[in-house]
């Protein structure tokens, strides 16, 4: 059975930690999950790493493969040219817990902030099919936080502090585009989630494995959104003489 | 004794899928104070693999639906070992569960008027299953979960829990530990929810996520509570079989009821053959027909044809496959053909685009061309906690139970779809009855020192053993065992051997041994999943044991019929001075005017 070498980062800190050598292998079909599963169950029990579904579904295995920020359950290992090593280490832009697990707990903070789904009062709950199409591409999300981890807001400036991420400008786009939804997000993404920050590189729906087409579908709408309600001029003049839109 | 923290709420729930979630929401919802607990992060529970539907008798799409048709269908597809209340209950409010998941932002699948649309599923007499794609599962934790976060419930992410506290014959609370850095954890809580799921990963082909180790059913039984119906394991008729990586990853029912046709290696369409008598006549009786009710199926229209063959109950679907594979006709990787290719591929891109893109990318298959490859995979456990059917309470005071880790609902074999509205149904039943109770008490009961001690030094030991055997290796074991003899089809030698080296094994786990830190140490959690596992293990194997018919997803080769008298019985799985014991309990009878619902004759055949 031919052998793959996978390289994977060991340790509780990037500063300690170092990368281990395993030889692996390969089975037909294989994914890097399973290479790090037979690492855990045969060579090193104590190798950390969150999975659940096997099948792209959960979004809980995500680590960078050579780099490339990627859900290790569905990176095939022939993917790779025979005797090229594999590197497998955790999410950069998160802080290190251990191996390939990554704490993204502040993830669920900017969760809890946006402003929930808030149906008008008289919805009669029927609307078709054609109406929710972008609503649930959105929905798709599988929370990998891969776009949290390749946006260059996030990795290289670490603005955790101002700026949601992408993930969750696809959560407020799938709220503000519902066809029941009464509320109006577009102050908060402008003055809470920062909005403002992005600046349309595409990096995020390049590596999203569900495919949503995070900037054109949802980040590009809600800028327009947001740009409509405060400098639109011909609003703001509305604005200025009735005190509201 | 080692440090821990102390948390303390009114309600705990364990578990974080669509039951965990719907416990905790209403449980905050009637104002009392809620601790949620997950193994995993939030959002990433096996909740969000449920791929096909929510069954509801909506009546959206075929208007003659109606909650006792639901009933009958469920109650039928379980052999009529369930408890007809739990049946009942789910039947009737599953509707109302549905729309109130829609009013909490859900998204699902419209029909040209702009309701909710539905789809049909083995087993079921209407189109029924509410649905988004083959993603339901996703958008109801999802859904769930948002709801959540606004109501003020603190969630315990990445923590396990080991052991139930009492304060005599009352739950007290809950011990365990934070997966992150291996701290321990003192949950006070007058109430706790059970809402842990399943028990898959004992075996080796499964559609289970590494949760599912049985935490519930052996929190429980340790607690004083019993299991009822573990006999009956339901194996899914589709699951991937190749590549060996994702053998058993689930080929959701929504393929089949979109109009997925299975062949054999000979091309023949098995299912016809295998249909039971007592319900051959609700089927196609052949390929044209069953080709008209597909096709009135995808243009939304009325007609007179009958469903597929393929659409038969799980339990008949997965032992035919299995028999096909047996007798020679199976495919290359032992499986059979499950064909949607003849169908419109943007339509199965639209309709499946999960399974679309699952077999594209791990198998290069595209299923709009070419037949898939599936067998039967370990999907859902039937038996667990026994609770009350409107409160969820078991018989341990404080102690209630929801979704997959309880039993009765189901009774020997569940119908597709009718797991995530059973989530909703009974989570949220759970959630009320855990607060009401919590409202009737009149003190908080007290946590013990030497339980918490004991629940640290079970923790503590598989560090301190020189000698012992690595975790991962006793889970093969147990694999095997399971899968040689406890398999889809049982027999009383296989059974016996399986019993006793189950014992072996109980002792093996005992020496499970882990060196390394705390900190997000999987050999060491595998440690103490493994002793839950066994004990539903051995739950298994003596209820299969005892179980001397053939009835619904439990398949006897020595007893191939179904006895009525044993129709009339729960097996009830105990513990007493720490051994597993067994008994069989009467089965709650149906009152009369529900009686009056089921007009067939009951089968003696088992299919
Ligand atoms: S498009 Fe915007 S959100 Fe996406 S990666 Fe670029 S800056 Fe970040
Ligand atoms: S938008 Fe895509 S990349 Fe981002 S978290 Fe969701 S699924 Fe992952
Ligand atoms: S394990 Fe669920 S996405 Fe990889």
């Amino acid at each position: 059975m031919p052998e793959a070498i996978m390289k994977v980062f060991r340790g509780i800190s990037r500063e300690a930690g170092e990368f281990k050598t395993y030889k692996v292998p390969v089975e037909e079909g294989m994914v890097v999950l399973d290479a790090i599963h037979y690492i855990q169950g045969f060579l090193d029990p104590e190798l950390s790493v969150r999975w659940n579904c096997k099948a792209a579904k959960c979004g809980s295995c995500s680590a960078e493969v050579n780099g490339y920020p990627s859900l290790m359950c569905k990176t095939r290992m022939d993917r790779f040219p025979e005797g090229q090593e594999i590197t497998v280490e955790p999410l950069k832009t998160f802080p290190l817990v251990k191996d390939l697990v990554t704490d993204v707990s502040w993830n669920y903070e900017v969760n809890k902030k946006i402003p929930p789904f808030t149906p008008k009062p008289d919805a009669d709950w029927t609307f078709m099919q054609e109406d929710i199409e972008r609503v649930q591409e959105f929905r798709k999300c599988i929370e990998c936080f891969l776009c949290q981890d390749v946006c260059h807001v996030l990795r290289d400036h670490d603005r955790k502090d101002v700026f949601a991420g992408p993930r969750f400008f696809v959560r407020m786009a799938g709220l503000e585009m519902h066809p029941l939804d009464a509320l109006n997000r577009a102050e908060f993404l402008k003055d809470h989630a920062g909005l403002g920050f992005c600046n349309i590189t595409k990096c995020c729906t390049e590596v999203c494995p569900e495919e949503i087409h995070i900037t054109d579908n949802a980040i590009i709408p809600l800028k327009e959104r947001v740009v409509d309600e405060f400098y639109d001029p011909v609003l703001m003049f509305f604005k200025k003489i009735f005190g509201k839109s | 004794m080692a440090d821990y923290e102390v948390h303390e709420h009114d309600v705990l729930v364990v578990g974080a899928g669509g039951a965990g979630l719907r416990a905790a929401i209403e449980a905050s919802a009637s104002g009392v104070s809620v601790g949620l607990v997950c193994k995993s992060l939030l959002g990433k529970a096996h909740t969000v693999m449920a791929e096909g539907g929510i069954a509801a008798a909506l009546a959206n799409v075929d208007a003659e639906d109606g909650w006792q048709t639901h009933f009958r269908d469920t109650m039928n597809g379980g052999k009529m070992l369930n408890n007809w209340r739990m049946a009942q209950l789910h039947a009737q409010e599953a509707p109302d569960r549905v729309r109130e998941l829609e009013q909490w932002g859900a998204v699902f699948d419209r029909t040209r008027e702009g309701k909710i649309l539905q789809r049909a599923f083995g087993g079921h007499t209407w189109k029924r299953l509410c649905h988004v794609g083959d993603r339901t599962g996703l958008e109801m934790i999802r859904t769930l979960q948002d709801r959540g976060v606004h109501q003020g419930i603190d969630v315990y992410m990445e923590c396990a829990v080991t052991r139930l506290l009492k304060d005599g014959q009352r739950i007290a609370g809950a011990f365990g530990y934070f997966r992150e850095d291996g701290r321990y954890v003192v949950f006070k809580a007058k109430a706790v929810v059970l809402a842990t799921g399943g028990v898959g990963r004992m075996f080796p082909v499964t559609s289970n996520s590494w949760e599912y180790t049985a935490d519930g059913h052996a929190l429980a039984l340790r607690a004083g509570a019993d299991l009822i119906d573990m006999e009956f394991v339901q194996f899914h008729p589709t699951g991937m079989v190749w590549p060996p990586g994702v053998r058993g990853l689930l080929v959701t029912e929504g393929v089949r009821g979109e109009g997925g046709i299975l062949r054999n290696s000979a091309g023949e369409r098995f299912m016809f053959k295998y249909l039971p008598e007592a319900t051959r006549k609700d089927y196609a009786e052949t390929e044209d027909e069953a080709k008209r009710w597909v096709d009135a199926a995808i243009a939304g229209q009325k007609t007179d044809a009958r469903r597929p063959p393929e659409l038969s109950t799980r339990d008949n679907v997965a032992r035919s496959i299995y028999l096909e594979v047996k007798a020679g006709r199976g495919t290359p990787h032992g499986g059979v053909f499950l064909d949607i290719s003849y169908q419109d591929a943007e339509r199965v891109k639209r309709k499946l685009p999960s399974m679309y893109h699952q077999f594209k990318e791990l198998a290069d298959v595209d299923i709009t061309r070419q037949p898939m490859e599936v067998g039967p995979t370990m999907h859902y456990i039937m038996g667990g906690v026994r609770v009350d059917a409107d409160t969820g309470e078991s018989r341990v005071p404080g102690l209630f139970g929801a979704g997959e880790v309880t039993g009765g609902m189901h009774g020997a074999n569940r119908l597709g779809g009718n797991s995530l509205s059973d989530l909703i149904v009974f989570g949220r039943r759970a959630g009320l009855g855990a607060a009401n109770y919590v409202k009737a008490l009149n003190a908080r009961p007290q946590c013990s020192d030497d339980e918490i001690k004991a629940a640290v030094e079970e923790m503590e030991a598989p560090f301190k053993r020189t000698d012992g055997k690595n975790p991962y290796e006793l889970q093969r074991k147990l694999h095997e065992i399971m899968s040689t003899y406890v398999g889809i089809f049982r027999e009383e030698k296989d059974l016996k051997t399986g019993i006793a080296r189950l014992e072996e094994l109980t002792d093996e786990v005992r020496h499970a041994a882990i060196t390394g830190s705390k900190t997000y140490n999987p050999g060491w959690h595998m440690c103490h999943d493994l002793t839950n596992m066994m004990l539903a293990a051995q739950a298994i194997a003596q209820s299969a044991l005892s179980r001397k018919e053939s009835r619904g997803a439990h398949s006897r080769l020595d007893y191939p019929d179904t006895d009525p008298h044993l129709g009339k019985v729960n097996t009830s799985i105990y513990l007493e001075g720490g051994e597993v014991k067994l008994k069989q309990t009467p089965l709650p009878e149906m009152p009369e005017e529900l009686k009056q619902l089921f007009v067939k004759k009951e089968a003696t055949r088992n299919a």
